[in-house]
């Protein structure tokens, strides 16, 4: 690993001062930009430590649903969300490892947006807002392919605000080597409607299954998906799955997180 | 180089290092603390972690400099203040928790977080929580065994293929 300067705001006034000069780059929980760094695929020049800024670590209910710090660990938020969202809770509680939860973040999740990440999914189908030191994001908005999100230079996540729906699940289908998702399905049903965000599946990272959320709107049972089809064509190929095996599993999970989500 | 300063088992300790020095460097080369073991190096193995603030952590998945100040504990500082083994530790050895042993300081520590969190898991719960710790040589059975004997369970009934 080729070494840097490294710094530890407690602000995040400091962090963004810090993050604007040429070559920073944020850490959160390292569980990804660690490795990444090691294998010289990463390279900053300073490397700007989130686990320090006390504003950006926590669960609490306020305005628009549940505020999760940015830099809040996956253990955290496994525990303190269970009271108000038990669907994200148990996201949290199945990413990786407990070593893993212990460190990664919701923040560095959802800006690294792996296609098999479990974070993108849920704020996706929460329709969640992703609050930045500079801005307010709709969830809609944010993800924009793979490993790719609306954040600009020198912009970072301080936070997530998650919307509670009447009633949602996230189904993992595990893929045990990497511990990430093979493919994994977050539904959300409203009082205005179902949201159904896929990860793990699409060539562009996360997405919402559009059919399966005006027939969900309609009638929200497993049963309602039995007429519906997932189109293979932009599918993940690998020698995990075929992108026949995640288009069918895509259906698969949708109908599991529908009945547990009651 | 900056100077560091945590605690590490009990006593406060404190070394230079670069920005880029992994905790398990800091401990193993800083610190001579070489029970802490790197399986892997790309956070699959668990065989380095190690607690820090009581939490479990991938101790190659983290800078030195990020967890300055923090109290950090490794398998050396597990055993009894007498030098006799923990519960933990002896409940490995009875049960044939370990062949080759590179592992083990990584599943003493997970399992040690486990118990803390749940003093009584099921085996479910067990296997489910050592899923980031990789064993080439037990086939995990014993290891198992040994983490539900040590939280005080009567294992005469598990399987010891
Ligand atoms: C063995 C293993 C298993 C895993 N399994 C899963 C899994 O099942 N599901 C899953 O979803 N993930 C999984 N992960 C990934 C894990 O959840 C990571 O913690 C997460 O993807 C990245 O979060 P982090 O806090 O560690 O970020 P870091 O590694 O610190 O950063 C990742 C990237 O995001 C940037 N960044 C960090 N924070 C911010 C911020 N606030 N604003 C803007 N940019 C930021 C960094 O610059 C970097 O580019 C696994 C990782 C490992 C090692
Ligand atoms: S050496 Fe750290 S996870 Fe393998
Ligand atoms: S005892 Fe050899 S790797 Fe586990």
């Amino acid at each position: 690993m080729h070494n840097f300067d490294f710094a530890k705001p407690s602000t995040i006034a400091d962090a963004a001062k810090a993050l604007a000069a040429d070559g920073a780059q944020a850490l959160s929980g390292g569980q990804t930009l660690i490795p990444t760094m090691k294998q010289r695929l990463a390279q900053p020049t300073v490397l700007v430590s989130l686990t320090g800024i006390k504003e950006m670590q926590g669960v609490c209910m306020g305005d628009g649903g549940l505020h999760v710090g940015a830099a809040t660990p996956h253990a955290v938020v496994a525990k303190e969300a269970r009271a108000h969202y038990p669907a994200l809770a148990d996201l949290a509680g199945g990413i990786g490892d407990p070593a893993v939860r212990s460190r990664g973040t919701i923040g560095g999740s959802i800006a690294n947006n792996d296609p098999a990440a479990c974070y993108p999914s849920a704020v996706l189908a929460s329709g969640a807002t992703v609050v930045t030191n500079k801005r307010k994001i709709a969830a809609d908005d944010y993800f924009q392919g793979l490993f790719t999100t609306a954040l600009e230079d020198g912009e970072f996540v301080t936070s997530v605000i998650f919307p509670i729906p009447q009633k949602a699940a996230y189904v993992k289908f595990n893929q045990p080597a990497s511990r990430f998702a093979l493919t994994g399905v977050f539904v959300a049903k409203f009082a205005s409607g179902v949201r159904v965000a896929v990860t793990g599946a699409g060539n562009d990272g996360v997405f919402r299954w559009a059919e399966a959320e005006r027939a969900l709107s309609a009638d929200f049972s497993a049963s309602a998906l039995s007429g519906l089809s997932v189109d293979p064509a932009g599918m993940i190929s690998d020698l995990h799955g075929s992108a026949a095996y995640r288009a069918n599993l895509v259906k698969v999970l949708t109908g599991r997180a529908v009945t547990a989500a009651g | 180089m900056t100077k560091v300063s945590m605690t590490v088992n009990g006593k406060a300790v404190s070394g230079e290092v670069e920005g880029r020095t992994l905790l398990s460097s800091f401990l193993r080369e800083g610190l001579g603390l070489t029970g802490t073991h790197v399986g892997c190096d790309t956070s699959q193995c668990g065989a380095c972690v190690v607690h820090v603030d009581g939490k479990p952590v991938k101790s190659c998945t983290v800078f030195a400099a990020d967890v300055a100040g923090a109290n950090v504990k490794t398998i050396e500082g597990m055993a009894n203040p007498d030098g006799s083994l923990s519960v933990i530790q002896q409940a490995f050895q009875d049960h044939h928790g370990l062949q080759c042993g590179f592992c083990t300081p990584g599943m003493v520590m997970s399992s040690a977080a486990l118990l803390a969190e749940n003093p009584k898991p099921t085996e479910a719960e067990v296997r489910h929580y050592l899923d980031g710790n990789i064993c080439r040589c037990t086939g995990y059975h014993n290891i198992v065994k040994a983490v539900m004997a040590a939280s005080g369970q009567d294992v005469s009934a598990l399987a010891a293929e």
